[in-house]
Formats: structure tokens, sequence, C-alpha cells
């Protein structure tokens, strides 16, 4: 008897929760959904049910007002992807390298270093962002999409997040071992660590990636020339009175530039919640 | 004895390694972050104003001009106060539904189906640009006829179509939601990820020994998280104080500066108007330094509570 009350307990508090987790994912998707329908009625439409779950057929007719504006998605997403991949596989490999300096190796000014990383990482962009842009400008930088690669090399955030991890599951002992069969240390950081680092790459590639490709601010100053427009800067450029009107055009807008961000999401959340997993497994 | 001998020598001649792998982080470091960094708080000390002009001419007479010029700026102070505002609504419901989350889904007495598209599905409006979606909701919260308003009028929740980016409560409690909305699942992935961290052996003792879930999640799995939580408290923090992107693209300060934030202000000051690099440096030495104060004291509030 008691245990059945328990049991019937359980369910209900499973169907609660169930209920909460249910109203959470359509809180997530529902915008989303909203703009991608939207995206495809008229202004006359969305003006007089703005909510509808039935796609219309304007879809051509506003990408028409869309496409008749200075707005060129294709170069946006060309600057976005250039300096997304590019940062993105410098911060993961120069974090893991400086990571793996901070854990496989004894040397004085260690702890140092690592206390001088968690300071450093709490210095947000905008703080600095008069004294980059001035030298950026200064030695011909501004108006390059280098200006926003180059400093990816070293990412505080980074770097603590590889530590963590290596502290945590990275076998030292591999390394003894590399040194007995006389495996230089480079080469061992690259062909032995690197690959039992892969989840911990993954996952903080998947966080600077995302990251990168979102920043708005630091491309706003640094990049001033309409050809070198990042997809976030020229989405914010659809504010613009002009589209207002528009309101299929404006959802359109939106809809394309998230696009690309969806698929790479659906394709690599394995990862995400694989790496999150794997994270955890004690090496 | 030999073997001391061996270590010790190994230890030595290993160090050099450490150094050597850290250098291309410390170079790149010295340059494009710690120079810019100091080079702005050069700046505020300067008059150096006007587009493109990077001269530095050191202010003679008061030498805190900037500073005491931005202080007594009633928008800068309303600025600070806003960011506060909007951070604080935002953490609190982020953090208690990213941990409500983490104990369900972690609960070994619930098994929960479908977690992993909970987690996709919570994580997703975190990797969309935030510019994209403050833009969204700005014409989801349309007035006179938006899809927010549509639907609560349909639902009979109001009477009249509501002008939420127009009113400071309604557009400050939107802003909130958005940074809410984008950023309670990245927090409860990485709290979930605390916790399989945590030794299950430790959950197994609890349960041979009759605990329920509830004493699991405060005696054992919450004390565990605290250098997790206090790393997302951290971060959440800095990011919430240099909020730009959101308000910026919501509603760029309006109404009447209530949602302006002080990353807005030092853009304002240094990227449009009269471009005063010299001014907008001081604001950032001031929001840099109140970032620190304040990280600081969450570090040192969580370590002492043992």
């Amino acid at each position: 008897m008691n245990k059945f009350n328990k049991r019937d307990g359980n369910t209900l508090v499973k169907i609660f929760i169930y209920i909460v987790c249910i109203f959470f994912a359509i809180l997530s998707l529902w915008p989303f959904i909203i703009m991608v329908v939207n995206s495809t009625r008229s202004t006359f439409e969305i003006q007089q049910h703005a909510v509808s779950f039935i796609p219309s057929s304007f879809l051509m007719h506003n990408w028409k007002v869309f496409d008749g504006k200075s707005f060129n998605v294709g170069v946006g997403l060309k600057n976005s992807a250039i300096i997304a991949i590019c940062s993105t596989v410098l911060t993961i490999y120069f974090s893991t390298l400086t990571a793996y300096a901070l854990v496989a190796y004894q040397w004085k000014l260690r702890n140092a270093f690592f206390t001088f990383i968690l300071c450093v990482m709490m210095i947000p962009a905008v703080v600095t962002s008069i004294g980059t842009y001035q030298f950026m400008y200064r030695i011909g930088l501004s108006n390059n999409l280098l200006a926003l690669i180059i400093p990816s090399i070293s990412a505080p955030a980074a770097v603590f997040f590889m530590r963590q991890f290596m502290v945590a599951s990275f076998p030292l002992e591999i390394l003894d071992s590399a040194r007995v069969d006389g495996s230089p240390e480079f080469r061992t950081f690259n062909q032995i660590a690197l690959p039992i680092m892969k989840p911990a790459m993954a996952t903080q590639g998947i966080f600077s990636f995302v990251g990168t490709w979102n920043q708005l601010f630091l491309p706003s100053i640094l990049l001033t020339r309409k050809e070198l427009y990042t997809l976030p800067v020229m989405v914010s450029q659809l504010k613009g009175d002009i589209y207002k009107v528009e309101y299929g055009s404006v959802y359109l807008g939106l809809t394309l530039t998230v696009l690309p961000l969806f698929v790479i999401y659906f394709a690599l959340s394995k990862y995400i919640i694989a790496g999150v997993a794997l994270g955890s497994v004690k090496g | 004895m030999t073997a001391k001998v061996a270590d010790k020598k190994r230890g030595f001649s290993y160090a050099k390694y450490g150094y050597l792998f850290v250098l291309p982080f410390v170079l790149c470091f010295l340059v494009f972050h710690l120079y810019p960094t100091l080079r702005t708080v050069l700046l505020a000390f300067t008059d150096c104003k006007g587009l493109g002009n990077t001269s530095m001419n050191f202010l003679k007479s008061d030498v805190f001009a900037n500073f005491t010029k931005i202080l007594s700026d009633d928008v800068f102070k309303l600025s600070l106060k806003n960011t506060a505002i909007l951070w604080i609504v935002n953490f609190i419901p982020q953090i208690f539904f990213a941990l409500l989350f983490t104990a369900w889904f972690t609960s070994k007495r619930n098994k929960i189906k479908g977690q992993g598209f909970f987690k996709v599905v919570f994580y997703m409006p975190n990797i969309i640009t935030a510019a994209t979606i403050a833009i969204l909701f700005n014409a989801l919260f349309a007035y006179p006829v938006g899809p927010v308003n549509s639907l609560l009028q349909e639902w009979g929740i109001i009477e009249k179509q509501y002008d939420f980016v127009a009113h400071p409560t309604s557009a400050r409690l939107i802003i909130s939601f958005i940074q809410f909305w984008m950023w309670y699942g990245y927090t409860m992935i990485t709290l979930i990820s605390g916790v399989l961290g945590i030794n299950p052996e430790i959950f197994e003792a609890a349960e041979i020994d009759g605990a329920n879930d509830w004493d699991v999640f405060f005696h054992i799995t919450l004390p565990n998280l605290k250098s997790i939580l206090t790393y997302t408290l951290i971060t959440s923090l800095i990011g919430g104080l240099s909020m730009y992107d959101i308000p910026k693209m919501f509603n760029a300060g309006q109404p009447m500066n209530t949602t302006l934030t002080t990353s807005m202000y030092i853009y304002n000051k240094a990227f449009s108007g009269s471009y005063l690099y010299a001014q907008a440096s001081a604001a950032s030495m001031i929001l840099f330094v109140l970032i620190g104060i304040c990280s600081i004291f969450v570090f040192l509030s969580m370590r002492d509570q043992k």
C-alpha cells in the first residue's frame, strides 16, 4: 500500500516535470516558428493576424523587397564564416596548448600565470574597445578581418575551460611513457595530448564559434566598410525604419541570418550533449 | 636517493616547456589585449576626441577631469542602474530554473525521457545571434498589431493593445527575459556537467543511507557544485555588466534612456556624435573597476562559506 502511494506520487511529480519541460521547449521554439512562418506572409496578413502557423505564399514577394535593399547576405555570411572559423581554430589549438603547459609541466610561475588568466578573463571586450580600436587603426588593421582573428590566439576563458577539463581527466602517466619512448615534447602534445582532448575541444569549439559568429560590438567598431560587414552588423541594419513598413521582409531577413546557425547547431548538437557527458567521465 | 635526484632533474629540465608552450598566448596577449587595455587607461587622462584621432595630449590642469565629468553625468548613473536591474532580473530566474532542471535531469528516481531533446531545445536560443533575437522580440512585441499583443488579446489577458516597447518597466522586463531565455539552457548544461562530474560513489552512499532527493540535492549536489556555480555567477555577472547587443538592438535605450546600458553609453560617447574617446575611456575604466570589485566580492563570498 505504502509502496503504491509512493509510486503514485512519483508519477504526479513526473507529469509535472514533463509539463514544465514541454512549456519551456515551446517557449524556446515559438519565436522562431513565428519568425519563419511570418517570413512567408505579406505585411497585410501579418497586420491582420500576427500569429499564424500556416505559411502563406508571399515568400518570393518578401524576398524581392528584401533583396531590393543594399543588403548582401552572401557577403555577410562569408565574412562571418571567415572570422568565426579562423578564430575558433586558433582559440582551440592555442588554448589547449596553454592549458597543457599549465597541467603537464611544473614551472615556477605556473600558479601565478593561472591566477593571471583568471583575472584577465574578467575583462570584457567593451571595456578596452577604445584602446583596441585606436591600436588597430594605428597599425592599419582597422577594416581588416585579421583584426578580429589574430587576438583569438589568447582566449583566457577557453584556457580556463581546457585546464579544468585536463585537471579532472587527463592521464598524465601517458606523458611519462611517451618520454620513455623518446617522443619530443611538442610531438607528444600534438599526437598524444590533442586526441585525448578532442571532446573538450569539440565543446569549446562550439562555444568559441558561436561566440565569434554572434559578436556585434567589436565588428561594428572595427569594420566600417560595407563589404566587410559581418552578419550581425548587417542584421543591425535591418532595424532601420525603411524595413519597418515591410514586416514580411524583416522576418525573412531575420530567418535568413539565423538559418546557417540552425543548420550548424542541429548538426553539432550531438557534440554538445556528448561533449558535456564525456567531460564528466573521469579518465 | 638516486630516484629523488633523477626526479628533481626531470622536473627541472621539463619546466622550460611550460614557459615555451604558453609563449604564443602571452605574446598575443601582450600585443592585442594588454597594450589596448593600457592605452584605454592612458586615454582616460587625455583630451583625445574626434573621429580617427589617436593623439595623446595629457591633461595638465585637472588630471581627473574626464572622470569627474562622467561621474557627474546623470545619464551615466542611470546607465549603471539600468545595467544592474537588467542583469539581476535575468539572473535570479536563470539560476533558479537552471538548478531546477539540473535537479530533475540528474535525479536517479525520476528518469526523465527525452532529456537529449530538451537540452538541445533549451540551449538553442543561446547560439542564435543576440542582435537577431533582439530585433525578433521587437517585432513580436510590435504595437499596435504584433504576435504577443494578438495572443494576449485572444486569451483575454489584456483588453487593449499595449505598447510594451515604449514603457520603461515592460521594456526592461522584456530585455531581462530575452537574457534569461538565451542563457538558462547554457547554465543548465554547465551545471549538469558539473553534477555528472561528482563522484557517483557519494550518491550511492547517500542512497544506501536512505537520503531523499531533497537531501541529496542540498547536501551533496549543491556543495559539490560550488566551484561551477561561482564560475557561472562570475561569468554571468561580467557578461551582464557589459551587456550591449540585446538592449541596443531591442530599442536602443528607449524610452528615455531607461534601457540604456553602460556599454551602450560608452559606445555612444566614443563611436558616435563628437567621438569623445577620452571621456569614453574614463567611463570604461569606471565600469572595469566596478566589474572587478563585484567579481572579487562574489569570489570571496563564495569561497568563505564552507
